[in-house]
């Protein structure tokens, strides 16, 4: 029977992470270099952790499936980066930052953690300056800050509109140093398949090497997963197409119990599905809400241009909404609020799943040239991809899967119910509760990497010195071996008519649906009996072409679909048992009679951490209460 | 819309590749061009026959997996974009579109439109850092940098490490890529203390990889879908001279 015990210091909140670190056991300079340590992914997570290990003096092999470390998901963050340095004297400090965060995500993440990300959070940004971070700056020379994601103070430090590249380069600059000085050892285009436990502990994993094909053994004292989100499990996503849960997937069968799997952020504006092979829906930035109004036609058959619909024809659906807040509520509020107004009957575009976000009135405010300076650069993305002038007409936009809240459950030292096995970096489910704040994820990301694993961890090893190097011919290895290959196997061996695309588009379609923006009972029910069918169908009539001795980008994304399945059944289950809204996870069943979320702390103030039973393919639930000690519980409203 | 594709098929790294012809009918002009590979793939797999392999991931021109000529363009014929940015609306029906790898000696072929670019990373791995432990950093407004300088670190940091320049230039240089780094560094000050180390380790590396010399063409310039400026290789050049 698993125990949850989130292992969370004693004393005030403020001095947790300050006690802890003083108390933690360590390892001594000497020994480091007896440890393996094994982390996968090079986003601001797994290639700051890979780093700060390497400084340390451990033995890091770090993997990602991309051909270079620099391209992992990271890379696409756009708007910023959060830090409680109160450069701006607005009155911002860690305790505010902690205190959004627990507003924010509604009441469901675990106090003690969101307040050592908020209190890591300046660390993270003198250190991405010290690498040579290119942020935005000030005539003075200082760095700017700019507001983000509808909070008070301006606390988002930022490059242009890429500040997740900027901070993944940076990050996989010290990253390179380490791999010069010979403590990280790098696996690129290695796709991590299996994970090995040896007596119950996390000693190593099994990856395929995808050029080749060849199943490789490595082994470790330790093994970080820093794999990021799931969101492609909706097929359309704003995330980059090969992100995939394969790697927490497997951990979470193995025995790592996988928390809040249906907590995920659905994005207000990202560029509308344009044709039926589309492969991602691009993310434009949030920050176009700050000029941009969001509207439908009154009317549910209006055919004329938008700049022929006269200003009391139009619905400012969210100004009307919501006064206080406008077009600024945060993103859960706006998306469903969209999806409601397009399943009335009044969406635009040629789908009629679309919204107006339009620039007209603040062009005529600020001149053009005001907005061009502002958003530029987003504009001619837009005109790109779409072949329109936002300058001329509307942007239209639609709400996209986007941030996976929900991922492993990991205790205070970011270790998971497995022993040795970390998550960090999105793929685990910490901070952000049910709901996550803008600019708080790179954040996060990188404070897991650089700043938290990198003291936890010794914990764990202080006791492994001894162990020694561990031998990868057991027969553990084995086993976990013969199991990657015997998937493989049966995945060409099908040979049906559907290609695995098609698989994946009709989890994703099923997915958004039911247990997308909105969920209901009866949708939730019928969507798990779809996804089992499918899930049958697939095992039966998948075409994957090729063999396995090369490369073969089919098999990757058959196994990363197979897995989605057995994810999609569990947030389908997650989000069935909790019959409150909270966040983004919004059940019809419990709404205000405005058709506001209304959460139910009574019953479901916790983390539902799943584990899964091997023998039955079943999943038994585990609650982690959680208690509010700092910040009281209050209703969220933006009315 | 029907196109025509002349594509190149090569089965890995050692065999000799050839073009494949493939009339593909019922392209949609708001499809991406990778799209429209995916819809090509899609077809093959239905069909028993082997989808083209291509590298993608962010499918939003900031990655810098995808890259492949187009009709003898590095990305694209539209300039200042990544493939995945390009778009089916400019193409017309009837079209025959010719699609390569990256040629260069120091990318070699792994299959179909999939190359090596891990001399990239060899370069960078060579001294685009800043030597500097995590926890050891200052306050970041102790080190103020000029706007100006901050502001051109950010125009050469962008560079999405893709290759475009390389398969651009006749002399497969990669001094515009190296170039990016080593003006983003030297722009900054806390570039500036490893400024001599960092330029002639980088150089040295990326010669012994293979790449060629820069012969001032402006072919790298012109197809780099980040807007590097060549500005930047004079940069790396005066950095290069100061660091003996
Ligand atoms: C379009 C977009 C814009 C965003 N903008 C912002 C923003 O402005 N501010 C903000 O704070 N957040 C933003 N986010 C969220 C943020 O980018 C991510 O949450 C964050 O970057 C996740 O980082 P990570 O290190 O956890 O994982 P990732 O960066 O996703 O990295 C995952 C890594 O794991 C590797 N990997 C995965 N599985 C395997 C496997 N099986 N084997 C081997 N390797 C594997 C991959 O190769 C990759 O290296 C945005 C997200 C999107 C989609
Ligand atoms: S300089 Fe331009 S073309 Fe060359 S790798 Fe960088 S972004 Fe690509
Ligand atoms: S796929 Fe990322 S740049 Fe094209």
């Amino acid at each position: 029977m698993i125990k949850l015990d989130a292992k969370i210091p004693e004393g005030p909140i403020a001095e947790k992470w300050t006690r802890y670190k003083q108390s933690v056991n360590l390892v001594n300079p000497a020994n480091k270099k007896k440890l393996d340590i094994i982390v996968i992914g090079t986003g601001l997570a797994g290639a700051g952790a890979a780093s700060a290990l390497g400084e340390l003096g451990y033995n890091v092999k770090n993997f990602c499936f991309q051909d270079s470390p620099r391209r992992a998901h990271s890379v696409a963050a756009q708007g910023g980066i959060n830090a409680a340095k109160n450069y701006k004297n607005d009155g911002d400090s860690i305790y505010r930052l902690f205190y959004d965060m627990i507003k924010g995500g509604d009441f469901r993440a675990r106090e003690a953690n969101v307040y050592r990300a908020a209190e890591v959070s300046n660390d993270v940004i003198d250190h991405y300056t010290a690498q040579g971070v290119p942020f935005a700056r000030d005539y003075g020379g200082t760095l700017d800050n700019r507001s983000f994601g509808g909070v008070q103070v301006s606390r988002t430090f930022y490059a242009k509109g890429q500040t997740g590249q900027q901070c993944l380069l940076g990050a996989y600059s010290s990253l390179n140093r380490q791999i010069k000085l010979g403590t990280v050892k790098m696996f690129p285009r290695r796709e991590m398949l299996e994970l090995v436990l040896i007596d119950g502990k996390a000693r190593g994993i099994i990856a395929r090497n995808l050029i080749t094909g060849e199943l490789e053994r490595h082994s470790a004292h330790a093994v970080v997963l820093a794999t990021g989100g799931y969101g492609t499990i909706y097929y359309l996503s704003t995330l980059a197409v090969n992100s995939n849960a394969s790697a927490a997937w497997k951990a979470h069968r193995k025995g790592a119990l996988f928390a809040n799997p249906s907590f995920v952020q659905i994005h207000p504006t990202s560029v509308p599905q344009l044709n039926d092979y589309q492969a991602k829906l691009t993310l434009m930035s949030e920050s176009l809400r700050n000029d941009g109004r969001i509207w439908v036609p009154k009317n549910k058959d209006e055919k004329r241009h938008p700049n022929d619909i006269p200003e009391e024809e139009r619905d400012y659906f969210l100004e009307r909404r919501y006064p206080a807040f406008g077009n600024l509520v945060p993103r859960d509020v706006a998306s469903r609020a969209a999806k409601e107004r397009c399943d009335a009957g009044y969406g635009v575009g040629k789908t009629g799943l679309a919204v107006n976000l339009d620039f007209r009135d603040a062009i005529k405010k600020q001149g053009k040239k005001a907005i061009e300076s502002k958003y530029g650069n987003l504009f001619e993305m837009y005109e790109t991809i779409t072949g329109s002038d936002p300058y001329d007409e509307p942007m239209k936009i639609y709400p996209a899967g986007h941030y996976t809240m929900g991922g492993l459950w990991v205790d205070y030292e970011l270790m998971t119910t497995i022993p040795g096995l970390y998550a960090i970096g999105e793929s685990n489910f910490s901070d952000h509760g049910a709901n996550r704040l803008g600019a708080c994820s790179l954040m996060q990301a990188a404070g897991d990497g650089y700043f938290i694993l990198p003291n936890t961890i010794s914990n764990y090893l202080a006791p492994e010195i001894k162990t020694g190097k561990i031998p990868t011919d057991g027969k553990e290895f084995g086993e976990a071996e013969k199991s990657v290959t015997d998937r493989i196997n049966k995945l060409l061996s099908i040979s049906g008519k559907q290609t695995v695309t098609s698989f994946h588009k009709r989890l994703g379609r099923i997915m958004w649906d039911y247990c997308g923006m909105s969920r209901n009972s009866e949708g939730l029910t019928k969507a798990l009996k779809m996804v089992n069918e499918l899930e049958e169908e697939f095992w039966k009539d998948v075409n994957v072409p090729g063999s396995s001795d090369e490369v073969n980008q089919e098999i990757e994304k058959a196994g990363r679909v197979a897995d989605y399945f057995e994810l999609a059944k569990l947030m389908i289950t997650d989000a069935l048992h909790r019959k409150e809204s909270c966040g983004a996870h919004f059940r019809e069943e419990s709404q205000t009679p405005e058709g506001e979320a209304m959460r139910n702390d009574a019953e479901f103030a916790y983390v539902a951490a799943w584990q899964f039973n091997e023998s039955e393919k079943t999943h038994t639930l585990h609650k982690e209460m959680l208690s509010f000690v700092e910040v009281e519980m209050k209703e969220r409203s933006y009315k | 819309m029907k196109v025509r594709l002349k594509i190149w098929r090569q089965k890995n790294s050692k065999s000799k590749g050839a073009f494949a012809t493939y009339d593909f009918d019922g392209v949609s002009p708001e499809m991406s061009f990778l799209e429209m590979l995916d819809a090509l793939n899609t077809k093959l797999v239905q069909e028993g026959r082997e989808p083209v392999a291509f590298d993608h991931d962010c499918r939003e021109g900031i990655c810098g997996s995808c890259g492949m000529y187009i009709n003898g363009y590095p990305h694209s014929p539209v300039p200042g974009i990544t493939t995945c940015h390009l778009s089916m609306r400019y193409f017309n029906d009837g079209d025959t579109i010719t699609v390569e790898p990256w040629r260069a000696k120091t990318f070699p072929v792994i299959k179909d439109l999939m190359v090596d670019r891990s001399a990239f990373d060899k370069i960078q791995v060579a001294g685009g850092f800043i030597s500097v432990n995590t926890g050891a950093a200052p306050d970041s407004n102790s080190i103020p940098c000029r706007k100006k300088h901050a502001d051109e670190a950010f125009d050469s940091a962008s560079c999405i490490g893709c290759g475009a320049c390389v398969a651009a230039c006749k002399n497969a240089s990669a001094m515009l890529f190296l170039s990016a780094k080593i003006s983003q560094l030297a722009l900054l000050p806390q570039g500036r203390i490893e400024a001599k180390e960092r330029v002639r380790e980088m150089v040295s590396v990326m010669d012994e990889l293979g790449f060629g010399n820069c012969s001032n063409t402006g072919a790298c310039e012109a197809q780099c879908p980040k807007g590097i400026k060549l500005t930047n290789i004079a940069r790396l050049n005066r950095e290069y001279y100061k660091a003996f």
